[in-house]
C-alpha cells in the first residue's frame, strides 16, 4: 500500500526535508561538533580529563546509584503495577495518577522538596537522622531522588503486559495443584521479566543522565557525592570546555550503549509490534 | 460491610457472591491470600504516598507557610522571580512550536511513505531521550558559545545566542524534541490514508487535504504531545543550566529561580516559585488523563 500512497500522497518531499533538516540542524550538528571538540585534545589530555580519578570517581557514583535506583524499582514497580491491575482498594485511580507525577514534576522541584524534606529538622528527616539515617547530602539521597524519577517506568511498562495476560495459563496451573507463589514464580513472572527488564533500563538511563533533582540534595563534594553530569558542570564554571567536553564524550558513549541496550529490550518485550 | 462478605467469600460458592466479583479478578484461581493482599496494597500507599503524596503537600505547605499573603508577595513581589515566570512563558511556546512542526511533518513522511533511512530516521528521534541534560547543554555551549568561532562570528553580526533566550530555547527544543513526533507517529499510522485518498481524489489540493483531513484526525493527539511537551519544556533544568548563565533577572527560568533562590537560603521563595511549577505538573497530568480516553477511542 506504501509504494502506492507515494506517488498519490503529496508533501513527502517536504516533509521529509523538513524533517532531516531540523534533526540535523538540532541534534546530529551539535552532538557531532561536541565529539570533534574533545578531539582537539590529544590522546593523552584526552585521558587526563576524561578518565582522571576525580572524573572516574564521578562516574562510578553515577553508575552505582542509578543501578541501585533502577533495581530498587524493578521491586516497588512490580508491587505497585500488580496491585494497580489485580486488587480494587480505597483512592485506587488516585494512585493511579499519582505514579505519573514524576514524569510531570520538574526536576529542581523535585531536588528541593526532597532536599528540604529530609534534613535534619524536615518532616521526614527528623524521624530519620536520630536513627543513624542521614538522606540529604549524602549518596542515599541521590539514590532516592532516583528512585522518584524512574519508578514510573518500571510501573508503566509492566501495568499494560500484566492487564493482558491470559487468566488461562493461571488457573491451570491452579487446577493441577500448583501454590500460589509457584504459579507467580514459574507461570505469571516469565510473561513479566521483558517489560521489567525494559522500564529498568528505561529508569537506569534516566538516572544516569539525572541532573536538576540530584543538585539538590546531594552535596556535589568531588570523589564523594560528585556525580558525572555534576563534574561537567563545575568543568565549565571553570571555563575548561575541552575537559568538560571530554567528560560528555565518555558519557554520551554510554547513553548510546544504553539507547541500543533499551531498543532490544523494547523488541524482546514487544515480539509482535513490526 | 464489604470487606466481610470478602473475608466470607472463599468458602461462599463463587457465583453467588456478587460483592466477591467486584474484589477480585475473573475466578477462585487467581486470587492472592488475604494477607499477600493486605501487604501488597499496604506497601503501594506507602510508596505512593511517602515518595509523592507527602512531597507534593510539602511543596504547598511550605509555599503557603506564611500565609497566603506572603506566598503573593514571595511570588509576585520579586522582580527576578516574575520575570522568571515572564521567561519561562515566553521560551516554553517557542520551543513547543517549533517541535510541533518538526513532528507533524516527520510523522507525515514516516507514517504515509516507504523510503531507505525511515528505520534510522525513527530511532535517531528518539535520541534526546537517551543524552543528559546537561550534556545537550553543553553540546550547544561548546558549537554557539563565544570561546568557538560559530560564536564569534555570530556575535559580530549582532546574535548572542549562548547565554541569551535563543540559546535557553534551543536547549528546551532539544530536550523536548521528540515528545511531539513519538505521539503523532502512531496515531497517524493507524489513522491509515483512506481518508486522504479521498480528498485528493474529490479534487482537494495537498494543503487543503491537510487543513481539511489530516490535522482534524490528529487533533487530540497532537493536543495531548503539546501538553506533555510544554510540561518538560517549562520544567527543564540541566540544559537550560549550562546555556543560560543564570543572569538574575534576564536568563533565569523559573526551575533556575527556584535553584538560586535555594542557594540564597530564600526556602519560602524557593517553595513559592516550586509552587506555580507544581501546580503545571499537576494540570498536565489532569489534562492527559482527560485526553487519553479521546486519544485511545481513536
Amino acid at each position: 500500500m506504501r509504494t502506492i500512497t507515494r506517488r498519490v500522497l503529496p508533501g513527502f518531499g517536504l516533509t521529509l526535508g523538513l524533517s532531516v533538516t531540523y534533526l540535523s540542524l538540532l541534534v546530529l550538528i551539535p552532538l557531532t561538533a561536541c565529539v570533534v571538540k574533545s578531539l582537539d585534545l590529544t590522546l593523552e589530555e584526552f585521558m587526563r580529563a576524561a578518565w582522571s580519578p576525580r572524573a572516574r570517581a564521578a562516574y562510578w557514583l553515577t553508575f552505582e546509584c542509578a543501578l541501585i535506583a533502577a533495581l530498587i524499582n524493578i521491586v516497588l514497580g512490580l508491587v505497585v503495577s500488580w496491585t494497580l491491575v489485580r486488587y480494587k482498594f480505597p483512592f485506587k485511580t488516585l494512585i493511579d495518577a499519582l505514579v505519573d507525577v514524576p514524569l510531570a514534576l520538574p526536576t529542581a522541584v523535585t531536588g528541593l522538596v526532597y532536599a528540604s524534606l529530609y534534613v535534619k529538622g524536615g518532616w521526614l528527616g527528623q524521624f530519620l537522622t536520630p536513627l543513624g539515617i542521614e538522606v540529604a547530602y549524602t549518596k542515599l539521597g541521590i539514590v532516592l531522588v532516583l528512585i522518584f524519577t524512574g519508578f514510573p517506568f518500571v510501573v508503566r511498562s509492566v501495568q499494560p503486559v500484566l492487564a493482558e495476560l491470559d487468566s488461562d495459563e493461571e488457573e491451570a496451573a491452579a487446577v493441577m495443584g500448583s501454590s500460589r507463589w509457584h504459579t507467580f514464580r514459574h507461570v505469571i513472572f516469565p510473561h513479566l521479566l521483558p517489560p521489567l527488564l525494559s522500564g529498568f533500563t528505561l529508569a537506569f538511563a534516566r538516572g544516569v543522565g539525572e541532573y536538576g533533582s540530584v543538585v539538590f540534595i546531594s552535596s556535589n563534594m568531588p570523589f564523594k557525592t560528585e556525580i558525572a553530569a555534576v563534574l561537567i558542570v563545575s568543568r565549565l564554571e571553570e571555563f575548561a570546555y575541552r575537559e568538560a567536553a571530554a567528560v560528555a564524550v565518555v558519557m554520551l558513549g554510554f547513553s548510546f550503549v544504553l539507547l541500543v541496550l533499551i531498543s532490544l529490550a523494547e523488541r524482546w518485550s514487544q515480539p509482535h509490534a513490526k | 460491610m464489604q470487606n466481610d462478605s470478602a473475608a466470607v467469600a472463599p468458602a461462599a460458592d463463587g457465583n453467588s457472591a456478587v460483592d466477591l466479583a467486584s474484589f477480585q479478578p475473573r475466578s477462585q484461581a487467581r486470587k492472592d491470600p488475604r494477607w499477600v493482599r493486605y501487604l501488597l496494597v499496604g506497601t503501594t500507599y506507602l510508596v505512593i504516598g511517602l515518595l509523592v503524596a507527602v512531597p507534593l503537600a510539602h511543596v504547598f505547605f511550605q509555599a503557603f507557610s506564611a500565609g497566603v499573603g506572603a506566598y503573593f508577595q514571595k511570588l509576585l513581589g520579586d522582580k527576578d522571580t516574575l520575570h522568571a515566570i515572564f521567561l519561562t512563558l515566553m521560551v516554553s511556546p517557542v520551543a513547543v512550536a517549533m517541535n510541533v512542526v518538526f513532528g507533524i511533518a516527520a510523522a507525515w513522511a514516516i507514517a504515509r511513505f516507504e523510503f531507505p533511512g525511515r528505520a534510522l530516521l525513527v530511532s535517531l528521534i528518539d535520541l534526546p531521550m537517551s543524552i543528559s541534560p546537561v550534556v545537550a547543554g553543553l553540546v550547544f555551549m561548546l558549537v554557539l558559545g563565544l570561546q568557538s568561532s560559530l560564536g564569534q562570528w555570530l556575535r559580530e553580526h549582532g546574535w548572542q545566542i549562548i547565554f541569551a533566550p535563543p540559546g535557553l530555547v534551543l536547549a528546551t527544543a532539544f530536550i523536548t524534541f521528540p515528545l511531539v513526533a513519538r505521539e503523532l507517529v502512531p496515531l497517524l499510522e493507524a489513522e491509515g490514508a483512506d481518508e486522504e485518498m479521498a480528498a485528493l481524489s474529490l479534487g482537494a489540493n495537498g494543503w487543503a487535504m491537510f487543513w481539511r483531513v489530516t490535522l482534524p484526525n490528529l487533533r487530540w493527539g497532537l493536543l495531548y504531545g503539546i501538553i506533555l511537551c510544554n510540561a518538560r519544556a517549562m520544567g527543564e533544568f540541566g540544559a537550560v543550566h549550562v546555556v543560560s548563565g543564570r543572569i538574575s533577572g534576564q536568563t533565569d527560568t523559573l526551575p533556575l529561580r527556584v535553584e538560586k533562590l535555594f542557594q540564597e537560603y530564600d526556602i519560602q521563595g524557593a517553595f513559592a516559585a516550586a509552587s506555580v511549577l507544581t501546580l503545571v505538573a499537576i494540570l498536565t497530568l489532569i489534562g492527559k488523563s482527560l485526553l487519553e480516553r479521546k486519544v485511545h477511542q481513536g
